[in-house]
């Protein structure tokens, strides 16, 4: 099977070809039949990525499973993994099925619907896979346009206010890094990704606009790719787009959009910045790291004040996306190992999150706390379940959410401990949004006349909640499989980071020796 | 030696014969009658002379009458674009003149004779068969814009469409006469050798920025964009359509080929000049078309900022610029096609109408046309992987290469502004309220044809653009020496 890769990244499109081409009628059979095809197609997606990671060898850190081709204007088809793809993959594969299941009460334009996230997933896939710039960009800005759709066709009230901030805000950032991408072509003269990171791009001061930029087109470049994948993260101050879009999409979107789509951001980085533009990086490494520890003190704040469920992971997801940045800016195995993971726990995680909130948002269509409170009586599997992912997302130790969050907390305390120290209040404040949430809804007595005929989780709801709930203990008791996956590739990229900024030191040093000494002549 | 001359303009003067004969015979014969036949020939001759001069292309240049006429792979591939979307208008138009008893046997002889024009244009080695291509094309469209006598918004298209288009072609001319005056010569040839010789002189540059004035407002450029909106909204939306393809192409073509052929040598003087119109190009049709609810004016300004990114193309000087500004008005040219298909298709009891709102949840009851639509739409706003994209990604990196990295850092985020309006027609087609009334079901087979074909194109081409990027980079390769 030499192009397993893109047999993953096409069979959902392939699924949503034949759905758009040969399913006629609008009528409920149709309808179920379409959300039959994109189920199958999704969990065969599942499948056959079991063999990417089969086949994938642990000890290799460079690319896998390439394939390539040519494409037009000198750039490549290419596609391959290596560690700090492989599971990201994974994570896409695995969730697009749950997130199909967790689809089936839709009942509007449903052959649209799966064609959508069938697309969406093509896309996503292909973000995490491409080794092309090029072609990153394509995969990266086209999932654009069906989450631009999702958010649009079945949001909630206020959709077309969030699917027109969430388009042009992350189109806006996009397009400075496809700048970026043109200049680093014409620099490199090549768009290969793996040829690009070991390429050494200028850091000579250059001035802008009269203002020297210390990197020169290292930091120019690393700006823009930073406007791309900061606003994808979300970071501080550039995350408002993402409360409103988790808030109006329908429940499936948020959870693609909380476990995936904001995943692309930190892959870039580790992708892209780090490797690529490693003094750029340095220069600016300060600058991300309160960032991110203001986006995780701020949006906990923020967090504790929300009245819609919603919002109120969304700004959690916020705060977490601050513990994986700063993670990855930490530059040190451990710091970037965790942000790995924090990942893609924070993926299950949120993701269940989300999928909790939709399960009562179908009972009573409505996301108000104030509208909850003592479903434990009416509900309990679901308080379980609940409680069970608010604890993962509070941080408990046992839950996958632990060793993410004390992985680059031990990362970043090594390369900054004022940002540390700072970042560590975030997890208490997490604990009592989250805490004080669950309180809210499911504890207490049920006063509220509304709730007394709620029905707790259906039997398609817990088969949700399974895997989900699986895969957050494992990864909490017993990472090693995931940190042995990732290590390598994450130990190459940490080496050759350390050894282009150390030449770039010297090559500074020199220079500077050498100035005083032309001057003197 | 003759006759080696009227071998090079064959086509031309096989077009030129056939409307000339046709215009005669229609006129003692059948007159309107003969309308529909005219259309169907014209097109058929059109695509049949796309094809012979697609095949003809050996790379070879032939040169004819002393240097007024120039064949090479340039001006080749223009002219295929040019005939094959001129073609493609007059059949989508058909239906909709018809119906509404527009469709005088003039239409497609003018639109044919508009077409030799063009042909003129592309292929100009002077200024005199310049001017003559831009007038002859220029008057056939100043009489089809102003086809709806009893309209008073056509004819006053028209009307604004002749004074301007006038006072642009006396800037030209004007242009054309101080060159001549400095350059001793109307031949791109001589001119070129006065203007690599030394120093740019006073009296050249003026002639070129009048010169660069005149055709800036042919490609409908900021600041001589005034007349688009006017033209655009007043005229016959199948003239609209033809407006917005074919002699664009050759403005731009005549554009590149003026630029590199004749004033070769002073690419650092009009590149600036360039350059700028180009921006405020992007930036005027990303803005103005904000406003707008009546989708032909809106596809005027888009137009204009389209126009801005083609020049970027040019503004880079290059090879590579004119490679990406050859490809940019390919890709143009087919998504509009695309486009005026579905605007001529938008009518509610059989009348047309130009109000977006009237598309609102236009996706329940036509989803494949509204599909269709939303690609296209995604496409001129530059979104991958529509083709769309490509064009974008080639005239940034011509910029970029050519050292503008400030016009492609302000393209792009104009491109952002502009992808507003588009998203504003996706977002009425499909995440409206439930409309009370709407737009008529159906529509003719042949829009629905030409809708479906340019979508597919704007999807599949994202494998290798049908090739038209070789081709496009053998023609550039011609003119840029």
């Amino acid at each position: 099977m030499d192009n397993l890769l893109s047999i993953v990244t096409f069979l959902p499109a392939l699924a949503a070809l034949i759905l758009a081409l040969f399913l006629r009628g609008g009528d409920k059979a149709a309808d179920r039949n379409a959300k039959w095809l994109s189920l199958i197609a999704t969990s065969a997606t599942f499948v056959i990525s079991l063999f990417i990671l089969a086949q994938f060898d642990r000890t290799n850190t460079g690319f896998q499973m390439v394939e390539s081709a040519d494409w037009l204007l000198g750039l490549q088809y290419k596609l391959g993994v290596d560690g700090i793809s492989v599971l990201f993959v994974m994570l896409t594969t695995f969730i697009m099925p749950l997130v199909i299941a967790a689809s089936w009460h839709i009942d509007t334009r449903v052959k649209e619907y799966m064609i959508a996230f069938l697309l969406l997933e093509t896309l996503m896939l292909g973000v995490f896979m491409a080794l092309d710039l090029v072609l990153f960009y394509l995969f990266f800005e086209a999932g654009l346009i069906p989450m631009f759709l999702i958010i649009g066709i079945w949001g909630g009230a206020n959709r077309i206010y969030a699917s027109f901030k969430f388009f042009l805000y992350t189109f806006l950032g996009s397009v400075l890094m496809l700048v970026a991408m043109v200049a680093m072509a014409t620099n490199a003269g090549t768009t290969d990704i793996p040829t690009l990171m070991l390429h050494d791009f200028s850091s000579e001061t250059i001035s802008v606009l009269g203002l020297p930029v210390v990197g020169g087109l290292q930091t120019m470049m690393f700006l823009a790719f930073f406007a791309s994948f900061a606003v994808k993260m979300p970071m501080w101050p550039v995350h408002t787009w993402l409360p409103d879009a988790h808030v109006q999409a329908p429940t499936a979107g948020s959870v693609v959009l909380a476990s995936i789509l904001l995943k692309m951001g930190g892959y870039g980085f580790l992708r892209f910045s780090l490797p690529m533009f490693p003094v750029g990086a340095d220069v600016l490494t300060p600058l991300v790291l309160w960032m991110s520890a203001i986006a995780i003190v701020y949006t906990s704040l923020v967090a504790l004040v929300q009245e819609d469920m919603k919002k109120l992971i969304a700004y959690s997801s916020v705060a977490h996306m601050g513990y994986v940045t700063m993670g990855i800016f930490a530059g040190n195995q451990q710091g970037i190992d965790g942000a790995i993971f924090q990942m893609l726990s924070h993926g299950f995680i949120s993701g269940a999150l989300f999928l909790c909130v939709g399960v009562i948002y179908d009972r009573m269509h409505t996301r108000d706390i104030d509208a909850y409170g003592g479903l434990v009586n009416r509900m309990p599997a679901y308080a379980l379940i609940f409680m069970f992912f608010t604890m993962a997302n509070v941080g408990l130790p046992g839950t996958s959410g632990f060793v993410g969050e004390f992985l680059t907390l031990m990362g970043i305390f090594q390369a900054n401990t004022w940002v540390a120290a700072f970042a560590t209040s975030g997890v208490i404040l997490s604990a009592a949004y989250a805490l004080w949430l669950y309180r809210r809804v499911v504890m207490g007595d049920l006063i509220k006349e509304s709730l007394r005929s709620i029905t707790d989780m259906t039997r398609r709801e817990k088969a949700i909640f399974a895997p989900l709930v699986v895969m957050t203990i494992w990864m909490g008791v017993y990472p090693a499989p995931i940190l042995d996956r990732i290590g390598p590739s994450v130990a190459a990229l940490v080496s050759e980071y350390d050894t282009a900024l150390a030449a770039a030191h010297s090559a500074t040093q020199v220079a500077g020796n050498a100035a005083p000494a032309a001057a003197e002549h | 030696m003759i006759q080696a001359d009227l071998n090079v303009i064959l086509p031309e003067i096989l077009l030129a014969v056939f409307a000339m004969l046709a215009l005669v015979g229609a006129a003692y014969t059948d007159k309107d009658k003969l309308g529909p036949m005219l259309v169907w020939a014209t097109s058929g001759l059109l695509i049949a002379l796309a094809i012979w001069i697609g095949a003809s292309g050996d790379g070879s240049t032939r040169v004819a009458f002393n240097g007024l006429f120039v064949d090479d792979g340039f001006s080749r591939f223009a002219k295929v674009v040019i005939l094959l979307s001129a073609a493609a208008v007059l059949m989508m138009g058909q239906d909709y003149m018809a119906r509404r008893g527009l469709l005088r046997f003039e239409y497609p002889l003018l639109v044919a004779l508009s077409a030799v024009g063009m042909m003129m244009m592309v292929s100009a080695g002077d200024l005199m068969s310049l001017y003559m291509g831009l007038e002859l094309q220029s008057l056939a469209l100043y009489v089809v814009a102003s086809l709806r006598r009893d309209s008073v918004k056509s004819t006053e298209a028209g009307l604004k469409y002749f004074v301007l288009g006038s006072l642009s072609s006396g800037l030209l001319l004007y242009g054309a006469s101080l060159t001549y005056g400095y350059a001793g010569t109307t031949l791109f040839s001589g001119i070129i050798q006065t203007v690599s010789a030394g120093e740019l002189s006073v009296g050249l540059l003026f002639g070129l920025v009048f010169l660069i004035s005149g055709l800036a407002f042919k490609v409908s450029a900021v600041p001589f964009h005034m007349w688009t909106p006017d033209v655009y909204e007043g005229a016959p939306t199948p003239v609209t359509a033809f407006f917005a393809t074919a002699p664009k192409v050759a403005a731009m073509a005549l554009f590149a080929r003026l630029l590199h052929d004749a004033f070769g040598g002073a690419a650092a003087e009009w590149g600036q000049v360039v350059a700028l119109i180009s921006v405020l190009s992007m930036f005027l049709g990303a803005f103005a078309a904000i406003g707008q609810r009546n989708i032909k004016r809106l596809m005027a300004y888009s137009s204009i900022a389209h126009m801005g990114f083609a020049l970027m193309g040019l503004a880079a000087g290059s090879e590579l610029g004119v490679q990406a500004m050859l490809i940019y008005m390919t890709i143009y040219v087919t998504m509009n096609i695309g486009t005026f298909a579905f605007i001529l298709s938008m009518e509610r009891d059989g009348a047309p109408v130009t109000d977006i709102t009237a598309l609102n949840m236009y996706s329940k009851k036509e989803p494949g046309r509204a599909l269709a639509m939303l690609v296209l739409l995604f496409s001129l706003a530059g979104v991958p992987p529509l083709v769309g994209f490509f064009g974008k990604l080639y005239v940034l990196r011509a910029a970029y290469d050519a050292g503008l990295a400030w016009l492609a850092v302000a393209g792009v985020v104009a491109s952002v502004i502009g992808s507003f309006y588009y998203l504003r027609i996706v977002y009425l087609m499909y995440f409206g309220d439930d409309a009370d009334e709407g737009l008529d079901a159906g529509g003719s087979p042949v829009l629905w044809g030409f809708l479906m074909a340019s979508a597919f194109v704007m999807v599949a081409g994202v494998v290798n653009l049908f090739g038209i990027e070789g081709a496009a980079a053998a023609a550039a390769a011609t003119l840029v020496r």
